[in-house]
């Protein structure tokens, strides 16, 4: 409880690129950042898992598609359903949808275009802890890269991904580069404790290099993790 | 038992690779109203029961070869040989 320094697990599946950044950008906004591989079976104990981005398994079949049933994510979902924090970004968010563990699909660019920029995202969710540092309304400059990054659930969905508070993060109006239904960017599972989205955190956590808006995301999730129980996952 | 597996977009979801695919053929002079491009799966599943071999790649379907929330899939058992 309450660890100064909470430990979140890094996973890294063949074809995962950005575990690295996502380890060090970790470490920069105050967590124990620890890799977990994907043949692993259990996880040690954790105060939240980050699943990053990256072409798992060279994005045969469906980005995400085949990740999902990867030993190490049978033990995210039960650290997931134990309450358990889980941030999925980029090829990490495909994954988790393809999993279940978050709600909605992510298809195709419209353009068809791989697209490699900063973007505008505007806070959505009025209470999250993995945006406990914004609040809704602001504007946050992260980088998106991504050729399937098109959020797609059913209108009936949206509507209910509304009600109940699970749109994370939106494209600016106008803005939006892969034509997601709603503009959305990132989503929520229910109970709150997971969230996936496109736009890159990790790649914005240091002026140096732009934005470092991305560290706000980062540090909330961190905040929230360093107030939460630690949890283990038997193999 | 020989089991094809087609996979598409669903109806009425948006289908940028077809409508490119559409495009070019338009370029080449074909008229086409609407062009779907999907996948196709080949399997070889090891049961001579065509019911089974069917639920069998239907499960398949559901679990992994198809994303029911954007795509639709359709089997077909083929005789062997």
């Amino acid at each position: 409880m309450a660890d100064s320094r909470p430990r979140i697990g890094v996973l890294t599946f063949p074809g995962s690129n950005d575990d690295t950044d996502a380890l060090l950008a970790l470490d920069r906004v105050g967590a124990e950042a620890v890799g977990v591989w994907h043949q692993d079976d259990a996880l040690p104990e954790l105060a939240g898992v980050l699943v990053p981005g990256g072409f798992s398994y060279g994005d045969y079949l469906r980005c995400g598609a085949i990740a999902r049933v990867a030993p190490v994510m049978e033990a995210v979902t039960r650290f997931a359903e134990s309450g358990g924090l889980v941030l999925g970004i980029c090829n990490g968010f495909q994954i988790l949808c393809e999993s279940g563990l978050l709600p909605g699909a992510l298809r195709r660019n419209d353009s068809l275009r791989f697209v490699c920029r900063d973007a505008t995202l505007v806070v959505a969710a009025a209470s999250s802890p993995f945006l406990s540092r914004c609040s809704p309304g602001d504007p946050l400059i992260i980088p998106i890269k991504h050729g399937e990054g098109a959020y797609f659930a059913p209108p009936e969905l949206v509507d209910e991904l509304e009600r109940h508070d699970q749109i994370a993060l939106r494209y600016e109006a106008g803005a939006n580069p892969n034509g997601s239904i709603g503009d959305i960017a990132g989503v929520s599972n229910r109970a709150g404790n997971v969230m996936g989205l496109m736009p890159h955190p990790e790649h914005a956590v240091n002026p140096l290099t732009g934005s470092d808006d991305g560290a706000l995301v980062l540090g909330s999730f961190v905040d929230a993790a360093r107030s939460s129980t630690l949890l283990a996952v038997r193999g | 038992m020989k089991v094809r597996v087609l996979v598409s977009p669903k109806q009425g979801i948006l289908d940028p690779q077809g409508i490119a695919v559409r495009g070019s053929l338009e370029q080449l002079g074909f008229s086409v109203s609407d062009v779907r491009v999907g996948r196709l799966v080949d399997l070889d599943i090891e049961t001579s029961d065509e019911s089974q071999a069917r639920q069998m790649a239907e499960a398949m379907c559901d679990k992994l070869l198809a994303n029911s929330l954007i795509e639709s899939y359709e089997i077909q058992v083929r005789q062997d040989g």
